[in-house]
């Protein structure tokens, strides 16, 4: 898992079935200090995270359509847990 | 999963089987800023995005479950066009990711402005 | 899925066995204008692909899912000959 930074959201009316009714969210992954690491990522909503939260993101797909709760759904990234406002310790 | 423009499309009338009556589009990968990230790629269609469209692709093994039970050899797959996305990078980290002392000197400087 | 041009081919008498009989070809990730993007891979063909020929290469675990690779470890195979690219102008 990774940590990331809800930075915004996708509307698509036309999309995979399987995808039908889930949130999508663009996730900026970011490092303990909350900087960015890599290009921001689509991924499924989850838990109800909303923007400018910080989250874990799975990037992995069996994990990610598990998460989704649908077999074989086209899905490669979901956000499963939205982190404590104080949740984060770094020495 | 990645946000994309549709830039182009591919022929191939030698393919394998499982590619057979699929269109092939190449990708852009943008960021949600629109701007180009990486290289294009080439993906299968499975939702009817055409040429100029943002769309968002999945990647790996999961790019074939669209057209399951077919067999589609794809590591990408388009499944989604986007009528619009938001993006706000600029949204202030949580309170608890900030160094105490910087936390309190914000709080404090927000204390003086009202 | 990713553009390459064919730059040659890759014998091996010592492999696993399950590639016994699999054609290798070197093969030069293109970028759609037919630049060069990172090193050479090798993969394996499965639609009788030719030197310098432009085609469509399949990466990671789909590309088992390619004619005849189900039980094969390969990691990129051949999946297309690429007949006509077209790139919108204004992109």
């Amino acid at each position: 898992m990774r940590l990331a930074r809800v930075v915004g959201t996708v509307v698509a009316t036309r999309k995979n079935p399987k995808l039908e009714g889930a949130t999508l969210l663009l996730a900026q992954p970011v490092d303990q200090a909350g900087e960015p690491t890599g290009p921001p990522q689509l991924a499924i909503d989850a838990v109800g995270a909303g923007t400018g939260e910080l989250v874990l993101l799975v990037i992995e797909g069996r994990a990610a359509g598990t998460a989704l709760g649908r077999r074989a759904a086209p899905v490669d990234a979901a956000i499963v847990g939205i982190v404590d406002p104080s949740g984060v310790t770094s020495d | 999963m990645q946000l994309a423009r549709v830039i182009g499309t591919i022929v191939a009338t030698t393919k394998d089987p499982g590619l057979a009556g699929r269109t092939l589009l190449v990708l852009q990968p943008l960021s949600p800023d629109r701007e180009m990230v990486g290289a294009p790629l080439v993906a299968v269609d499975s939702v009817g995005a055409g040429s100029g469209e943002e769309v968002f692709f999945v990647r790996g093994r999961e790019a074939a479950f669209p057209f399951l039970p077919a067999a589609v050899p794809t590591d990408a797959s388009v499944i989604g066009i986007c009528d619009q996305w938001t993006h706000d990078p600029g949204v202030p980290r949580p309170a608890g990711r900030r160094p105490r002392s910087r936390r309190r000197s914000t709080r404090a400087a927000a204390k003086d402005r009202s | 899925m990713i553009l390459g041009k064919v730059v040659g081919t890759v014998v091996a008498t010592r492999k696993d066995e399950r590639l016994v009989g699999s054609t290798l070809l070197l093969v030069q990730p293109v970028l759609p204008n037919g630049e060069a993007r990172g090193g050479p891979i090798v993969a394996v063909d499965t639609v009788d692909a030719g030197a310098a020929e432009t085609v469509l290469v399949v990466a990671g675990s789909s590309a088992r899912m390619a004619a005849g690779q189900a039980d094969r470890p390969v990691d990129a195979a051949i999946i297309g000959i690429v007949d006509v690219i077209s790139i919108d102008d204004a992109s």
